[in-house]
């Protein structure tokens, strides 16, 4: 009976769970939800993920909403840890009736949060840049670029600009978005007649890397591709560096985060990353969000807040060109996105609803990372 | 060769912090015949007193850091005697079992009061210690690693000595053999085992210390992997054996980096485990196990 009752009450919060409002109401806002890191070991993720969604949604209702009405952020902290943004998504969805969702910054814990979105055919904005994520399904967007060009940027710009031959990759393997842009940046290095000479792993947790760096050392490279989170890159480049490795570092958009620079500090020299924004960009949108921010916030904008900024722009241009809050009218809208003046360059939402956009290439220099080169797509 | 010397160092130094905690978990077991799982969280606590003392304190000069090393030994041996007058001493004398599994309550409420109070970011570690590289061949030898290596063989003989040439130590030993027999002898068994918890969390703090200062990077769930490790490496050591504890936290370091170094490196956890799998096979109590009958 007890079984009986609760499958009927499952199959009974899956109907109502799709959130679907009562003819507009003027005054009602519309509900996004947010999942984000919070807390935990990637908490300056999520705190700056929140940033940028809460400046761009003061913003859009400070001049009137859209469609005439504002927009509430729901906000949920997964803690950053695997199997929590299933559950604080399917909550978001189901209780809290939202229209879109929008997260996160890791791809491992947005593909976790996109085959509830998917199942439950709400449209989700993601910040991962491993392609699975909008593979999971037609409702799953991305503002991120993603890891194939992320890690061709790399591979380029390591063979052109650094003039490496013989490089060396170090993967963490218990996460998604690494193991894949490790992959794409050896593709495209050994197409172009490059060498990857030793590869070498490690997990999350690990603390130590100088057993990997040794081995690394020994192999006579010129360059090190480390695809990993900030969370260790900052203790593996001091460890390298401490073990005499001088050859340049690379990496993606995982290490952007205010804590590297104060990890690494000098060790971070002849190091580079592929990053989504940077504060030295001329374009007059990214200049004026620059602006905003510092005035919101009293400091300068790293690259997580524009990203999430951009999520809560363009779902908002969605809303309005669709003139409606069903979810199924939102995802067909961000379809058709085209041309969208994001604050990290123009948006175009593509068949995969995946976005074709400039990789900004980062290099450490005096005690900070400077733009080194715009790679458009 | 030079790969080999180098791998060699950085699986001792690393070796050296497991033998550190080792000796706590053996030490306590020695005299209570249970695992203290909490130990590895004193091990986090020893890692943010230095954080905070670090703060106050001049960084990078031998005195600022040798202070800040006392400082988290002096402050985790309280730790440890509060722990084990709390949430022990009421369960003594009750089923091993009762006090294993609330050993693992302890555990749990100073990661989560830790990620509760002082959050779950990771917060870099100060710089406490003078840190310089010298350049052997292609050998890197840093300070550190030396300076880990060589506080680890200090604290070790200091421990023996306190073990074997004192009257608190031949109380340790006593309480070991036979605690009913101890006490009939006039032994103060709680002094003696408040003792030794005091004994077992400064030399976490020390790894703490050194680990930190080695890695560093800090947050409150930082003491479970390595804690995992050196209970390992006690019970590879043989557990209740002190120099086996030391045996058994070098030799795991060692094998984990020489694996880690080669081609399998993902398989690093899995293969130095499965090479104490062996060990234990063919010598069920440990290295050591059976070569010492007297046991701390």
């Amino acid at each position: 009976m007890i079984r009986i009752a609760a499958a009927l009450f499952f199959a009974g919060t899956a109907l109502f769970a799709v959130p679907w409002t009562r003819a507009a109401d003027k005054s009602d806002p519309i509900k996004v939800g947010v999942y984000a890191s919070r807390t935990g070991s990637e908490a300056v993720w999520g705190q700056s993920y929140e940033r940028g969604v809460v400046l761009a949604a003061e913003q859009i209702n400070a001049a009137g909403g859209v469609l005439g009405r504002p927009l509430q952020l729901i906000v949920e902290d997964n803690r950053s840890k695997t199997g929590e943004s299933a559950t604080s998504v399917r909550k978001l969805i189901s209780r809290d009736k939202v229209v879109a969702v929008l997260g996160e910054v890791s791809s491992g814990r947005s593909l976790e949060a996109a085959t509830v979105c998917k199942q439950l055919r709400v449209p989700m904005i993601s910040n991962g840049t491993n392609p699975k994520v909008t593979e999971t399904g037609d409702y799953i967007f991305r503002v991120a670029y993603i890891d194939p060009f992320q890690g061709t940027v790399m591979a380029q710009f390591a063979r052109e600009h650094l003039f490496a031959n013989r490089v060396a990759l170090l993967t963490d393997t218990t996460n998604a978005y690494a193991v894949g842009l490790a992959r794409f940046f050896k593709e495209k290095f050994m197409t172009d007649g490059g060498v990857v000479a030793i590869e070498q792993h490690y997990t999350s947790s690990e603390r130590d890397f100088k057993a990997q760096l040794t081995a690394i050392r020994a192999a006579g490279v010129d360059g090190l591709f480390i695809p990993g989170y900030f969370t260790e890159v900052g203790l593996i480049i001091l460890q390298a560096r401490s073990l005499g490795l001088e050859a340049p570092i690379l990496g993606g958009d995982g290490w952007s985060s205010p804590q590297l620079v104060p990890q690494g500090g000098t060790a971070l020299r002849n190091t580079y990353y592929c990053d989504n924004f940077s504060l030295e960009t001329d374009l007059p949108v990214s200049r004026h969000f620059i602006e905003r921010f510092r005035q919101r916030y009293g400091e300068d904008p790293d690259s997580i807040a524009p990203l999430a900024y951009d999520a809560v722009t363009i779902l908002a241009d969605a809303i309005a060109r669709a003139g409606a809050t069903k979810p199924e009218k939102i995802r067909n809208a961000l379809a058709e996105t085209k041309d969208f003046p994001a604050v990290t360059g123009n948006v175009t939402i593509d068949s995969q609803r995946n976005p074709q956009k400039a990789a900004f290439v980062v290099g450490f220099k005096d005690g900070r990372y400077r733009l080194v080169k715009t790679v458009q797509p | 060769m030079s790969e080999f010397l180098q791998q060699l160092l950085n699986g001792l130094s690393l070796g050296a912090i497991y033998a550190l905690i080792a000796l706590g978990y053996t030490m306590v077991y020695g005299v209570l015949r249970f695992i203290n799982f909490a130990h590895c969280d004193v091990f986090m606590i020893g890692a943010f007193i230095g954080y905070f003392a670090g703060q106050h304190l001049p960084q990078g000069t031998l005195w600022a850091g040798v202070l800040i090393l006392l400082i988290a030994m002096v402050g985790c041996a309280i730790i440890g005697m509060v722990i084990e007058r709390l949430a022990y001493r009421p369960l003594r004398g009750a089923p091993t079992l009762n006090v294993l599994i609330t050993a693992i309550g302890v555990s749990l409420f100073l990661e989560y009061s830790g990620q509760l109070f002082l959050g779950a970011t990771p917060r870099n570690f100060p710089e406490i210690f003078p840190s310089v590289n010298f350049q052997v061949g292609t050998l890197v030898i840093s300070s550190n690693q030396l300076l880990v290596i060589g506080t680890a063989v200090v604290l070790m003989l200091g421990l023996q000595l306190i073990v074997f040439r004192t009257r608190i130590g031949t109380a340790m030993r006593a309480v070991s053999l036979n605690p009913n027999a101890a006490r009939l002898v006039g032994v103060n068994n709680d002094v003696v085992i408040s003792f030794t918890f005091g004994l077992g969390s400064a030399l976490a703090a020390a790894g703490g210390i050194l680990y930190a200062t080695n890695y560093p990077s800090i947050d409150p769930l930082m003491g479970v992997m390595p804690g995992l490790k050196a209970f390992v490496a006690a019970i590879l050591g043989g557990i209740g054996n002190i120099p086996g504890a030391a045996l058994g936290g070098l030799l795991l370091g060692t094998v984990e980096t020489f694996v880690g170094g080669s081609q399998y490196s993902t398989y690093k956890d899995a293969i130095a485990f499965g090479i104490l799998i062996v060990i234990l096979l063919f010598r069920p109590a440990g290295l050591l196990g059976k070569l010492m009958v007297e046991k701390v």
